[in-house]
């Protein structure tokens, strides 16, 4: 950084990033916060691979900037949660493989709405296609090889991308061998949300400016937990399928119900609460370059859980064969747009606290 | 104007901690308040959003505050920076009501974090505020909304309408447009001059326009000299004002924290002209950190330039201004305006002075020059390893002295004796107290503690 602080203009996201990073390493007054500030104060310098790390361990919970005595329309005009927001993005973008998908459901709704549609409109066309002879419950409209066919792809193909991502991203940040005790210390923060906590419990500064609140905390995990209960849910039938010979469909004191229904219902709940508290929220102080496509993800995220609950409130009905399509189009759209939307934030931002962890610990 | 029509029972000027400290007191029990703050919301809370922390008392391990602090040690730690120009009544009271402060501020919604990187030094003695000073405003911003509070900004006080000791009434202007407010009882809580240019060169002389403001540019004392031309009994030497060096290449208003610099003690610090002109390493710098801004002061066109080589780059906290950097001394020089063949005479000279030893930067090292005037006598390494780095250093103000006097209720005396309902709290009467130097924290504890009573006494008074 130079004496042009004051001239704001043509910096790319990395270099106002730096900009604003070095002003708080001299200030230091919100350390307390989160992870991002204890890991500035550590160095003097700031390498973009350090910018991103930065940015990527930044949870976006804005306690900084309204404490800040430097936001505009102070001429230093910080703005840190929003520009790390911005450098996160950006991240993502320089990660996605294969290059050509890169972003292409990051920023913008309209992407994900037309990917929903061309999923949705896949599965009507497989089940009509592939439609069994026989088959109890959902079987009857989609074999269980039918569905093994299009989604152990549609599954594992976006794993590996994002691993590439990943192996990118520690490549940059510098990454070192992950050990054990780096793991516990960052998915025990994954587990509380340690960095959306304020510090001290109180929560963050999103909905409500700047008083402190854990609702979004509380939406964030709902809709976590209740993604990670549905995916055991399906990896529970799995087991059940292969391992004990047992298929569906499965009752309601079943492993596959019994994780699936909660799971669908926090989902659903989780996602429809988190874009109500984003409505209420500044939008310049996230990424406001992406915010359809934020708000997109949200909903397609939502709807995995809701239409899975329709799903199985339908039972036995005629409407199961368009509800089954409708489910299994919508999931099939979330897992192939992950490499490409807002729901790399998770893993970025576990590697992240993992590399936070390597210097702390 | 519709504030025109109502009579407020606590009119409270300013609006920074102690202004709202006021508040809550005063609305907590049931009184109407309303607060004129003179900046508009985005720049509210005037220096003390430029804050950090709270020096408080403590018997025992106090929220974040570590083992104690007592009575005594910081009433002495408060004599040695005053040299005694302090009034060892208020300041006791003030001392005493300090610990109780701090759980009351918590149960306001303040909240403290442990010491910061860098200022291990004060964990015993000052709690920080989690996010700083602005946080801490933001905090009673909303405590005093959930009680009621109203807060008018870009509220302007011209004239305090006091007849025969009695207020009546606030001349102000709101976002431009002239406004009367009327009140049973008035805090006083606007502050100091400190932003006033024109007033600190009539009490310091033209060298003022150089000076550099650290905190809030509302800081204007419109009420204070209101007050004193209405006769009320002032404090303080009106001349004087507490300036720290800082980076020259700071804002001249609001730079606050982030244009300190800390390099001081491992550099040699030179004029304009090239000379050094005092010792550099006589203590360790929180203790010196105060009096180089008067040294800067005194310096021809108020600026000097403190040089450090490729040793002691990393011995401080960063600045938000990165250093000029060179590969030889003139060179520097030539950089930062100054001679730069003179200044490498000034260099070789304490170079030459400088003696073999061990250098500690964390304590006093001992680290004595030989033969130069004036000597540095601890951390003294010959500048010599390239990169060369120069910072310009110019005074900041950080506060004015010259205030109301109060007594141990905030009370403002004027020329008929005490006034009846006007009370004074904050910067505008902490020269009461703090009448010269500087005790980190405690211009926070001053304004708690009076901003408290100031507001409990106005809402007695009316209830």
């Amino acid at each position: 950084m130079s004496l042009d602080i004051l001239n704001l203009t043509d910096r790319t996201p990395t270099e106002e990033a730096r900009r604003q990073v070095e002003i708080c390493n001299a200030c230091r007054y919100c350390e307390g916060y989160c992870a991002v500030f204890p890991a500035i104060t550590k160095q003097r310098a700031f390498a973009d691979g350090d910018i991103t790390q930065l940015a990527n361990l930044c949870h976006n919970c804005r306690g900084c900037y309204y404490a800040c005595q430097y936001t505009a329309p102070h001429e230093f005009d910080l703005n840190l949660p929003g520009i790390l927001a911005e450098v996160r993005q950006d991240s993502w973008h320089r990660y996605a493989w294969p290059g050509a998908f890169a972003g292409a459901f990051q920023r913008k709704g309209t992407p994900i709405a037309l990917a929903l549609i061309v999923g949705l409109a896949l599965l009507f066309l497989a089940l009509t296609a592939l439609r069994p002879a026989s088959g109890e419950g959902f079987y009857a409209y989609l074999s269980h090889g039918g569905m093994v066919a299009i989604f152990a792809p549609a599954f594992l193909l976006p794993l590996v991308a994002i691993g590439i991502g990943l192996r990118r991203y520690w490549a940059e940040v510098g990454g070192q061998r992950i050990t054990f005790a780096h793991l516990r210390d960052a998915v025990a923060a994954t587990a509380n949300m340690r960095n959306l906590g304020g510090g001290q419990g109180q929560g963050c500064n999103f909905e409500e400016g700047d008083r402190y609140s854990n609702r979004r905390r509380v939406a964030h995990q709902l809709v976590m937990y209740g993604f990670l209960l549905c995916f055991a849910s399906t990896s529970s039938g799995t087991v059940l399928h292969y391992g004990f010979g047992l298929e569906a469909p499965y009752g309601l004191f079943s492993l596959p119900k019994l994780l699936g229904v909660p799971g669908g219902l926090l989902l659903t709940i989780g996602a429809g609460w988190l874009i109500r508290l984003k409505l209420k929220s500044d939008r310049d102080l996230g990424a406001a370059s992406a915010w359809g496509g934020e708000v997109a993800f949200v909903l397609l995220l939502g709807l995995t859980g809701l239409t899975g609950l329709a799903l199985y409130a339908a039972t036995d009905t005629a409407l199961v064969g368009p509800l089954l399509a409708i489910h299994l189009g919508t999931v099939l759209t979330f897992f192939l747009t992950t490499p490409y939307s807002k729901m790399v934030h998770g893993f970025y931002r576990l590697a992240a606290l993992i590399r936070d962890a390597q210097v702390r610990l | 104007m519709t504030d025109n029509a109502t009579t407020w029972d606590v009119v409270i000027v300013g609006g920074g901690n102690a202004a709202l400290c006021a508040a809550i007191e005063a609305a907590e029990t049931g009184a109407s308040v309303i607060i004129l703050e003179g900046a508009p919301l985005e720049y509210r809370g005037g220096n003390s959003r430029h804050t950090r922390n709270f020096r408080c008392m403590h018997a025992g391990p106090l929220s974040v505050l570590t083992d104690r602090y007592e009575e005594d040690e910081y009433f002495d730690d408060l004599l040695r920076v005053t040299k005694g120009e302090t009034d060892e009544h208020l300041a006791r009271m003030t001392i005493r009501t300090s610990e109780t402060c701090l759980p009351w501020m918590e149960k306001q919604g303040v909240r403290f974090q442990p010491s910061l990187s860098g200022t291990l030094s004060l964990s015993r003695t000052n709690a920080f505020f989690l996010g700083g000073g602005k946080a801490l405003v933001n905090a009673y911003y909303n405590r005093a909304a959930d009680l009621g509070v109203a807060v008018r900004y870009e509220a302007q006080v011209k004239h305090v309408d006091i007849q025969d000791g009695v207020f009546a009434g606030v001349d102000c202007e709101i976002a431009g447009q002239p406004t009367r407010i009327n009140g049973k009882a008035v805090v006083l809580a606007s502050g100091g001059f400190q932003a006033d240019l024109d007033w600190l060169a009539r009490a310091w002389g033209p060298a003022a326009k150089n000076f550099l403001i650290r905190g809030t540019p509302y800081n204007r004392g419109v009420v204070l000299k209101d007050m004193l031309d209405q006769g009320a009994e002032s404090v303080g030497d009106p001349t004087q004002c507490h300036a720290v060096a800082i980076d020259g290449r700071a804002p001249k208003y609001d730079g606050g924290i982030v244009t300190r610099l800390d390099c001081v003690p491992f550099s040699v610090v030179v004029n304009r002209h090239g000379q050094r002109f005092y010792d550099e390493g006589e203590d360790v710098w929180p203790k010196r950190y105060a009096i180089w801004g008067r040294l800067v002061a005194a310096q021809p066109d108020q600026v000097a330039y403190s040089i450090i080589d490729s040793k002691s780059i990393d011995a401080f906290m960063p600045s938000v201004f990165p250093p000029i950097q060179a590969d030889t001394i003139e060179g520097l020089g030539q950089q930062l305006g100054i001679s730069g063949s003179v200044l490498k005479e000034t260099v070789e000279r304490f170079n030459d002075a400088c003696r073999p030893g061990v250098f500690k930067g964390n304590e006093l090292d001992g680290l004595a020059t030989d033969g130069i005037e004036p000597p540095k006598t601890n951390w003294a390494r010959p500048i010599t390893e390239p990169p060369f780095y120069g910072y310009e250093l110019r005074p900041g103000v950080t506060f004015t002295y010259l205030g109301l006097k109060v007594d141990d209720t905030a009370r403002v005396t004027g020329e008929g004796g005490r006034m009846s309902n006007v009370w004074a709290a904050g910067e505008i009467m902490a020269g009461s107290i703090l009448g010269q130097g500087y005790l980190a924290g405690f211009g926070m504890t001053i304004g708690t503690v009076f901003g408290r009573i100031a507001g409990r006494e106005a809402a007695a008074y009316v209830a």
